[in-house]
């Protein structure tokens, strides 16, 4: 099963999804963020999806779910580099991510967390 | 008696008498068109047709018929494009008929002849309706392609402030258009705030809304926020008596507050110069 590495940035985790998402990666994923972000105590977490093309309700669901579990270690989820596409796709499937903060790219994503603080 | 020995006689009977045949087709046809066309050119044109029709009438080869639906349809399509009526099109074939019958009126031998010939000229004739119509459709569908890239403009006001005028009613193709366009117009400049102008959207109802919210939802998935401006009072009446909810997203009288708006949120202040 391939694996999303998580990297530890000062108070931010940051998560660069290369790959296409299976279901089992994105389990798999949920439950390394939750060891990471118990054991690290970080404040902010970033998921890179700019590499994802495809997206379904499940996957859609998984990131809202990601949030949630990240705010009960009081850690706040930002999405970035989200696809035209899949914007697109998310809408249709009603999914408007709730809960979960999202930014054009990276930079702007680590505003948000800075800004948080 | 024999079909093909009937077509045979009169596709010598015409080639005979292809001068007189063609001379007579062209000043009729130029009547019809009311001199929108001149003489030379309609020769031209028939006298092509003409050498088709004989070629398909003597069943030489296999290809005139083929050949012959090609002109006609290029006949019909240029008729279609200069703006002629389609009975003027199909005028154009049917004189056909009226020319050569001027011709065999006398002649009682060649009816047989002259009825098998009619009939052919009335499918070409249809056939002359169909490819125009079929032309008109084209170009319709065109316009109304060139109308949607033109209404929906994304243009730029400030750094990291993009709007959207629309102009027009708001239908779910034209919403994915502009959804598509407004998405990547905020990939590709990195803004991240959006107006959507709706001063052009003639009436505001539920499917309308629905699909503004559409949009939107999916500019804020990539991190952009939005505002919707341009509402009329009219408009706004009948938002409020349809019951529609725009929830959190901000809504302005003009293009100008909604702008004021987004700079103010981007920490930007226009002071006097």
């Amino acid at each position: 099963m391939e694996q999303v590495p998580i990297l530890k940035i000062g108070p931010t985790l940051f998560v660069s999804i290369q790959i296409d998402l299976q279901d089992d990666t994105v389990l798999r994923l949920q439950e390394d963020l939750a060891d990471e972000l118990a054991a690290s105590g970080a404040s902010g977490v970033i998921i890179d999806i700019t590499a994802v093309e495809i997206v379904d309700s499940f996957i859609g669901r998984m990131l809202t779910m990601i949030g949630s579990i990240s705010r009960l270690f009081d850690a706040e989820t930002v999405i970035v580099g989200m696809r035209p596409a899949v914007a697109i796709t998310l809408t249709e499937l009603g999914l408007s991510l709730s809960g979960v903060r999202t930014a054009l790219n990276a930079e702007k994503g680590l505003e948000i967390l800075n800004g948080k603080t | 008696m024999d079909v093909g020995a009937t077509r045979g006689r009169m596709a010598d009977y015409l080639r005979d008498h292809r001068d007189k045949v063609i001379g007579r087709w062209s000043e009729l046809v130029v009547a019809g068109l009311r001199g929108r066309t001149s003489v030379d050119e309609v020769r031209r044109e028939l006298g092509e047709v003409y050498s088709l029709v004989v070629r398909v009438l003597s069943d030489a080869d296999e290809h005139a018929a083929g050949e012959l639906r090609a002109a006609l349809d290029e006949l019909s399509r240029g008729r279609a494009r200069d703006g002629f009526t389609p009975s003027e099109t199909a005028l154009g074939v049917f004189s056909l008929k009226e020319a050569v019958y001027e011709l065999v009126a006398d002649s009682a031998e060649m009816v047989p002849e002259f009825l098998a010939f009619s009939r052919m000229v009335d499918d070409l004739g249809l056939r002359t309706f169909e490819a125009y119509s079929a032309a008109r459709e084209q170009i319709i569908s065109d316009q109304s392609i060139s109308m949607m890239e033109l209404s929906t403009p994304v243009v730029r006001l400030w750094e990291g402030i993009i709007a959207v005028p629309l102009v027009g009613t708001l239908d779910s193709a034209r919403t994915q258009l502009v959804m598509e366009k407004l998405l990547d117009t905020l990939v590709a400049t990195g803004a991240d705030h959006a107006v959507i102008d709706i001063t052009g959207v003639p009436t505001v109802d539920t499917e309308v809304a629905q699909h503004l919210l559409k949009t939107v939802g999916a500019a804020r998935l990539l991190g952009a926020e939005c505002t919707i401006s341009g509402i009329r009072p009219q408009v706004a009446q009948t938002i409020v008596s349809l019951g529609i909810e725009f929830g959190d997203i901000a809504t302005k009288a003009t293009l100008a507050d909604a702008l004021a708006l987004a700079l103010r949120q981007a920490g930007l202040k226009v002071v006097p110069a």
